[in-house]
């Protein structure tokens, strides 16, 4: 690997290759309700309780699309800056698995409803595009659970048939890096729409990762591998790694690439070949014709789009105009929407003393620390936005000092508290009286006259013992600005 | 004594409705009947003692302003009956109770008709003589050893046997036509989209139409009135404004232009279909009608482009049964094994023929070849249909190139058996409706039939033609009941 953050070569004697990648995402579409058929979508039921007779592919059952399914594939399109197909058309994808009832899988193949797109990744050195080949629906399988019974294999069927958008992007990457930022941008894009959860630990977010190696500089594609069903970025990010090392070993030693399907084994750290293009299913695509072509209209588009709320690019580019936060910082507020609620509630919660570089301080160093200590999202953050302004607001009117805010915040983790009545119940008030402080000062200069006398010969480094004792005596209830402000004159 | 299995259905549900008999002793004699009748093997599921007791709860509380009032009728085993045994004619669904019943069915039953049990078909509907059934063929009341043609073999058997008042077929390329035909019955395959296929174990899903067979014209445009609904439980049911056929129905055709296409002379065809259809176009002439000769250019394509599209669905509608979740299993050494062994020993020859054809067809390098291009064949004649009936207001032609045939006759020439189907399989592939009725008999004294062709859903006017060719033409079917002993 070269030093340069932002590139990701391979180096091996006198040649040096370039990692090309392209993701195929499948999002698990948030609806209530199945792709085909009435039943509940909810994660983590009794096995087998959440299947219809469409589901389970009993004879003559027919399936009847879920419209809310296609408004959501929709307004992701939207989101994605993508071509909205007006007409699509759902294929049937046949092969033989005990966790695939009907036999064959309902997507779209030929006819997508969602076609070309962009995706922006804020990288270090600058925004990145990455292009989206299309969007289409599709239905999940079960699945099998093969370690539950020694002799069979048993088979849950409450995912069969839930919604799925699949994703493809074009082979626009080049590092690890920016696959994390792409899995991680469509999925902020995602849940600013609320088409999909994101939640990877659940399997709502999964990846089939498609890789190929070229001498830098080519602008001819290598021989691809398809990772199949990555499920976290970090596995990703070392599947890629081994998968690349790999092809280029290959190429280095003469050898040829088969273009194949492998399997990230996250326990060895090494993928491996799982089928090759000669074994690669037939999958006898054809038009449903249970299905008649998905036909929508421009006015149910229109429609639709205004239903889309302020997305990540745009609001960075407001949070920024507007609050004139950096684009670093813009970046990490608006990266999670409830990250970007949060933020713009405590703003409008401070009031008249909005103070944003110090909302952003508190939200991104004391909040975010807790939350990660405690391994929770910010929705469930046991400070709520309102009592975070507050608090910010004490310090900002000179109420409390930075350093007693620490101590409240602390106090305030149990049970939401409002930071008022903690300053009250506690008498953390600060001491802003100049009157009271010069008399403290006073007694403390009294106390440590041959310390004064060392500073006023020059011992400057001695006004933050000063500072200290000072601090001490009130309680660190003093009010530090006057605290320095009375020691330099008094001294 | 009035002979109540001899009746039609109108003549029952007025004798009913006038309480001369009741619901029981009409359910009783085509219960006494179907007894007797067990060498024809119409039925592979009798649910005769459940039918009695519905019979008796309806005369305990009789509901006259159904249109079926207590009426019992047996229906083709491929609709799917909640708590009755639905085979589809296959060995693979020979244990298999559905928990629900199709939307054709319900709408019977909710105007007051009763189950009597369910018809032998060709396995998952692939044949045109009833001999492709895991449970058996079935034996034409017509003739001993002669089939009744298929896939509603079962259904035109019982009928024409007087073991049913009316009955309910399917037609995927004249399954519900070339029965109705051979057994001297009326057939009616409705525009696709009319009658709906929820619960219907699919054949081929852009070809499989439900539809009334029955012993008149009368007949079947009442139960067409009944079974035809908009069904939101199928994508492809069309809401579409349906007339009252029944009480719609007349004779009045003067004026008609009846289509008379020249491609339907086929090398081959006995005489005595062409005297049929002749003798079939003066009759619609007696009637008023005018007759036009049409072109229908691509008619022969049709037959090739069907057998590679109605199999290519087939194949993957099959794909389901597997012997995982439910019907026939057989063991295996693993998941593929039981997937081979299930599949080989649950589905017969023909059905494995033709997913075999269906695979091959849908396959990558081939699919442009075949399943494209029937594709494309199948739009141009949907579009000869388009032009003609630009010209006309129905086609009259016969329905089958030849009369019923004898078991084992054709089963080793599946070509000569696929044949069968040439008149009536452009009609499923441009998705009209058509209706074969009764209009003669051959120098056996086969039943020979008539097709009347319409527009798409203009049932009511095809229905109006054979209304008043059926008066013209005065058929009589001569039943023997040579298999009662």
């Amino acid at each position: 690997m070269t030093k340069d953050s932002s590139e990701y070569l391979i180096e091996r004697y006198n040649n040096v290759y370039e990692v090309v990648i392209g993701l195929e995402v499948h999002a698990q579409v948030t609806s209530n309700s199945k792709l085909f058929s009435s039943s509940s979508t909810t994660f983590g039921a009794e096995p087998n309780t959440q299947v219809s007779l469409v589901d389970a592919a009993f004879p003559g059952m027919l399936p009847v699309i879920n419209e809310y399914c296609v408004k959501q594939a929709i307004k992701t399109g939207i989101g994605l800056k993508a071509q909205i197909n007006k007409r699509s058309v759902f294929d049937r994808k046949n092969y033989f698995y005990a966790d695939l009832p009907q036999g064959y899988q309902i997507s779209q193949f030929k006819f997508p409803i969602v076609g070309e797109g962009t995706v922006i990744l804020d990288m270090e050195n600058g925004p990145k595009e990455v292009g989206i080949e299309r969007l289409h629906l599709e239905q999940d399988a079960g699945k099998s659970i093969h370690d539950m019974d020694p002799q069979n294999t048993l088979v849950d069927l409450n995912r069969s048939g839930v919604a799925l958008m699949e994703i493809v992007s074009k082979p626009d990457m080049r590092t690890p890096d920016e696959v994390s930022a792409y899995v991680k941008k469509l999925r902020s894009i995602m849940r600013y729409l609320g088409t999909c959860d994101g939640n990877m630990q659940e399997g709502s977010l999964r990846a089939d990762v498609n890789i190929s190696v070229r001498i830098k500089g080519s602008d001819v594609l290598g021989t691809r591998c398809e990772i199949k069903n990555v499920n976290s970025i970090k596995f990703m990010q070392m599947a890629i790694d081994y998968e690349a090392n790999r092809q280029v070993d290959l190429i280095e030693e003469g050898k040829t690439i088969d273009q194949e399907t492998r399997l990230f084994d996250t326990k060895k750290n090494e993928t491996r070949s799982m089928r090759s293009k000669e074994d690669a299913h037939d999958y006898r695509y054809f038009p449903d014709p249970d299905l008649l072509p998905l036909e929508v209209t421009d006015e149910f588009i229109e429609k639709l789009k205004l239903d889309i709320p302020e997305l990540p690019d745009e609001k960075k580019k407001r949070f920024i105009d507007k609050f004139k936060v950096s684009p670093y910082e813009a970046t990490i507020l608006v990266s999670d929407i409830d990250t970007a609620k949060y933020f713009e509630e405590v703003v409008a919660k401070m009031g008249k003393n909005l103070d944003i570089k110090l909302a952003v301080n508190w939200i991104t160093g004391e909040l975010f620390a807790v939350l990660n200590n405690k391994n929770l999202e910010i929705s469930q953050s046991p400070i709520s936005a309102k009592n975070l302004a507050k608090l910010i607001n004490l310090i900002k009117n000179g109420t409390i000092s930075g350093k007693i805010a620490k101590t409240i915040f602390e106090l305030m983790m149990d049970g939401d508290k409002d930071p008022q009545i903690i300053v009250e119940e506690k008498g953390l008030k600060q001491e802003s009286d100049p009157k009271a402080l010069e008399t403290l000062i006073d007694k403390i200069i009294n106390d440590n006259r041959e310390k004064a006398i060392e500073y006023k010969q020059g011992k400057e480094k001695l006004f933050g013992f000063f500072v200290g004792q000072a601090m001490k005596a009130s309680n660190g209830k003093a009010n530090p600005q006057l605290i320095n402000e009375i020691l330099k004159k008094k001294l | 004594m009035l002979d109540i299995t001899s009746l039609t259905l109108t003549d029952l549900v007025k004798s009913i409705k006038d309480k001369k008999i009741s619901s029981e002793e009409t359910t009783k004699a085509f219960i006494d009947r179907g007894e007797k009748s067990r060498d024809l093997n119409a039925y592979i599921t009798e649910d005769f003692s459940n039918a009695l007791d519905k019979a008796r709860a309806f005369d305990q509380k009789p509901n006259f302003d159904l249109k079926l009032p207590g009426i019992p009728m047996a229906v083709k085993d491929l609709f799917c009956t909640n708590g009755v045994k639905t085979t589809a004619g296959s060995k693979i669904l020979n244990n298999f109770i559905p928990p629900y019943e199709s939307t054709v069915t319900q709408n019977i039953w909710n105007e007051g008709a009763i189950l009597l049990g369910k018809l032998n078909c060709d396995e998952f509907a692939m044949g045109s003589s009833n001999e492709t059934s895991f449970f058996g063929s079935v034996q034409s009341p017509i003739d001993k050893d002669l089939v009744p043609g298929g896939s509603s073999g079962g259904s035109a058997s019982a009928l024409a046997a007087n073991l049913t008042p009316i009955t309910i077929g399917t037609d995927t390329g004249g399954s519900i036509r070339q029965p109705a035909s051979f057994t001297g019955t009326v057939g009616l395959k409705p525009t696709y989209g009319s009658c709906s296929r929820y619960g219907i174990v699919a054949f081929a899903s852009s070809l499989d139409q439900a539809g009334p067979m029955s012993k008149n014209v009368k007949d079947c445009a009442l139960l067409q009135e009944i079974i035809s609904t908009y069904d939101e439980k199928d994508s492809t049911s069309i809401d579409f404004k349906r007339n009252a056929y029944s009480k719609e129905l007349t004779n009045n055709i003067k004026g008609k232009k009846i289509g008379i296409p020249k491609e339907y002379t086929v090398d081959g065809m006995p005489k005595e279909i062409e005297d049929l259809w002749t003798k079939g176009i003066e009759h619609a002439k007696d009637c008023g009608a005018e007759i036009v000769e049409i072109s229908l250019p691509h008619t022969n394509y049709a037959l090739p482009a069907y057998y590679i599209v109605a199999p290519a669905e087939a194949s993957s509608n099959l794909a389901r049964y597997d012997g995982v979740k439910y019907g026939f299993r057989s063991k295996g050494e693993n998941l593929i094994d039981m997937y081979e062994k299930t599949r080989s020993e649950g589905f017969g020859e023909e059905v494995q023929r033709r997913i075999m054809i269906g695979t091959y067809v849908l396959s990558s390098g081939y699919y442009d070849a075949y399943y494209i291009k029937a594709q494309k064949v199948r739009k141009l004649i949907k579009n000869d249909f388009d032009e003609a009936y630009k010209k006309v207001d129905a086609i009259l032609t016969p329905s089958t190139p030849s009369a019923a045939f004898k078991i084992g006759e054709k089963t080793n020439d599946p070509v000569s058996m696929y044949l069968n189907d040439i008149f009536t399989v452009p009609v499923n592939l441009a998705g009209l409706p058509a209706i074969s009725i009764p209009a003669g008999v051959d120098a056996k004294g086969y039943p020979l039939g008539l097709q009347i062709i319409g527009k798409a859903f203009d049932e009511q006017n095809i229905l109006n033609i054979a209304y008043a060719m059926e008066e013209k033409i005065e058929f009589k079917n001569k039943i023997t009941d040579w298999w009662i002993k």
